[in-house]
């Protein structure tokens, strides 16, 4: 191959014209369907829109009206920094766990314990209801129910409407259907590793099966644990579903108020659509920073 | 405990190398237990589903059923033949928009991702960047705009409405690059030599070996599009698909709670059981030809 630097960029295009051919259905489609709607929903973010009349500029001033007026918008910050920060790690560090015991599993069962632990994702709204059980504030909730039979609370926890609990519970259920996409993509990943690698390790020093998991597989799956880390990311950042459904909308003093549930209340509630684009563009430079740091960290181990 | 230890013998837990009794009994027991927990709302779905009407509205709400009934799925049936609409349409709908939505993804998506992962061309990394950003953009705020563009396009009220957007998924090229990343990039040229064009490279060559990543995608895709309302796009009756369907069985009144529940039991046995086979092929095809990093 010639040097690629001393070739014209004109030349270097024309020259990968296949590269493109086979681009060109994706990025047509997700021009149209991703790029456009995100490109005026940004544009919105700067305007005053109520989905009815035409939309009229305001400059900043969304912006200014999220950062200074808005105290919702701050406790809904600090939230889903914190449930970002607690279940972004910890989901991610289970999820290769789970992934990689998975992996040493065999057969029939190993398909059934997949599907089982990727069945709360699977089945997603559907399974809202088991936690609301669980959770139940009154005495025949499943969690009250056992803590005060071993006499550890004397009467029932209102889990899911008191504030100082509610964030810690939709983290734990967060957890819980957190196995999701990045899950599924790493056990793939270890699936897809070649034995030859194992045993070729065995002759080097390796062992046991955390020596393996340390210094064959991980290395050799960076570019799934990249995307499972993404995934997690952008799980975590995103959370509302669960919040809408298990702590209701709003939440006991907006505790488990998140900025997306707060999108949502601007979006579908307020019909305010210029200040609900200014919020969704402030996530998404949230994101952006973490991603950038993300990144960071698998430096060299992944293409982009 | 005789059992767990025969299948070791057997070598059908673990790959035997490296491998301890001990640490293979915390295995099951973690993987086990974290299962057990997991696979609660799934039971809990399908006990729903066979309790009678007094048994749903009980309070306090058990988990078992007591006295399993199929009267739901019998009264589901019945509502089901005398709709307005016969359900097979709806069901035709959802199966039209998942196969074709599916099928539509991994081609689109496959022909992208080749390129992306061992091309070198101008714009590479910046795309590559790109796809990854989209992940990052709250999709709540884009309803709006996209319905504008549906609108232009002239695809509202249409099943493209669906299988168009879902061909575009931004995690399952994320995914596939992924993947494709880890070829031997030598295997690549190899074919190159022999005469073989890219087309054919990415089928022969490159698609066999992403097959985990292939199934996986067809998992969430299958998944997604099989619970597709239309996504506010589909108004005519005869374009809906079978989640609205049975949403509007209960739309009737909270008597038909039982019904529903059966329906979202029906409703779930699909996505299994391509789960199922889908994970199945993966553990067939990759016993051999592995990533060579």
């Amino acid at each position: 191959m010639t040097n690629t630097k001393a070739l014209s960029l004109g030349y270097r295009i024309k020259r990968s014209w296949i590269s493109y051919l086979m681009l060109a259905p994706f990025f047509l489609l997700f021009f149209v369907f991703t790029i456009l709607p995100v490109l005026s929903s940004i544009v919105l973010s700067f305007t005053n829109f109520n989905m009815l009349e035409t939309p009229s500029f305001a400059g900043l001033s969304n912006y200014r009206h999220l950062l200074v007026n808005d105290q919702v918008f701050w406790i809904a910050f600090r939230n889903t920094m914190i449930f970002t920060l607690v279940t972004g790690p910890a989901g991610y560090v289970l999820m290769v766990f789970l992934a990689w015991f998975i992996n040493e599993l065999r057969g029939f069962i190993r398909t059934l314990l997949t599907l089982l632990i990727y069945a709360p994702s699977m089945i997603a709204g559907a399974a809202f209801f088991i936690w609301f059980i669980i959770f139940s504030p009154d005495a025949h909730g499943y969690l009250n129910g056992f803590l005060m039979r071993w006499n550890i609370i004397h009467e029932p926890v209102m889990w899911l409407l008191d504030a100082r609990y509610v964030l810690g519970v939709l983290m734990v259920v967060q957890l819980w259907i957190s196995m999701g996409a990045g899950f599924l993509a790493v056990l793939a990943g270890f699936k897809a590793v070649d034995r030859t690698y194992y045993e070729a390790a065995a002759i080097d020093g390796v062992r046991n099966r955390f020596q393996e998991l340390w210094h064959v597989t991980l290395p050799l799956i960076a570019p799934q644990m990249f995307f499972a880390a993404i995934m997690q990311l952008a799980g975590s950042f995103a959370v509302w579903e669960i919040s809408v459904h298990m702590a209701g909308f709003p939440s006991t003093e907006y505790a488990a108020s998140t900025i997306v549930t707060h999108i949502v209340d601007y979006a579908q509630i307020r019909y305010e659509l210029g200040n609900a684009s200014a919020l969704a563009v402030i996530l998404f430079f949230l994101m952006l920073v973490v991603n950038l740091g993300l990144r960071k960290l698998f430096v060299n181990k992944v293409n982009t | 405990m005789r059992a767990i230890r025969r299948l070791f013998r057997q070598g059908k837990i673990g790959n035997r190398l490296n491998r301890g009794v001990g640490g293979d009994l915390l295995v099951v027991l973690f993987v086990g237990l974290f299962a057990a927990f997991s696979s609660l709302p799934l039971i809990f779905a399908i006990m729903h589903s066979l309790k009678p009407l007094g048994e749903l509205f009980l309070f306090p709400p058990r988990f078992f059923v007591m006295e399993p009934t199929l009267e739901n799925y019998v009264s589901l049936f019945q509502v089901t033949t005398n709709m307005w609409v016969p359900i097979t349409r709806y069901l035709y709908n959802s199966l039209f928009i998942t196969f074709a939505g599916s099928f539509g993804q991994i081609v689109v998506v496959a022909l992208a991702a080749y390129p992306l992962a061992k091309h070198v061309f101008p714009g590479r990394s910046a795309l590559n960047q790109l796809i990854i950003f989209a992940l990052l953009f709250s999709t709540t705020v884009l309803m709006v705009p996209s319905f504008v563009i549906m609108t232009y396009l002239g695809l509202v009220d249409t099943h493209l409405a669906v299988i168009l957007p879902a061909m575009q998924r931004t995690m399952g090229l994320f995914l596939m690059v992924s993947f494709m990343y880890q070829i031997p990039t030598d295997s690549i040229e190899a074919a190159r030599i022999d005469g073989c064009g890219e087309f054919g490279i990415l089928w022969k060559i490159v698609m066999p070996v992403v097959k985990p990543a292939t199934m996986t995608m067809l998992i969430f895709a299958f998944q997604e599009l099989w619970r597709s309302t239309g996504d506010g796009f589909i108004f005519t009756e005869n374009l809906k698909t079978l989640p609205v369907a049975f949403s509007q069985i209960q739309a009737v009144g909270i008597a038909r709670l039982g019904m529903f529940a059966a329906a979202s039991a029906i409703m779930m046995v699909p996505p299994i059981i391509l789960f199922f086979v889908a994970q199945h092929r993966v553990m067939e095809t990759m016993a051999h030809s592995g990533i060579k990093g």
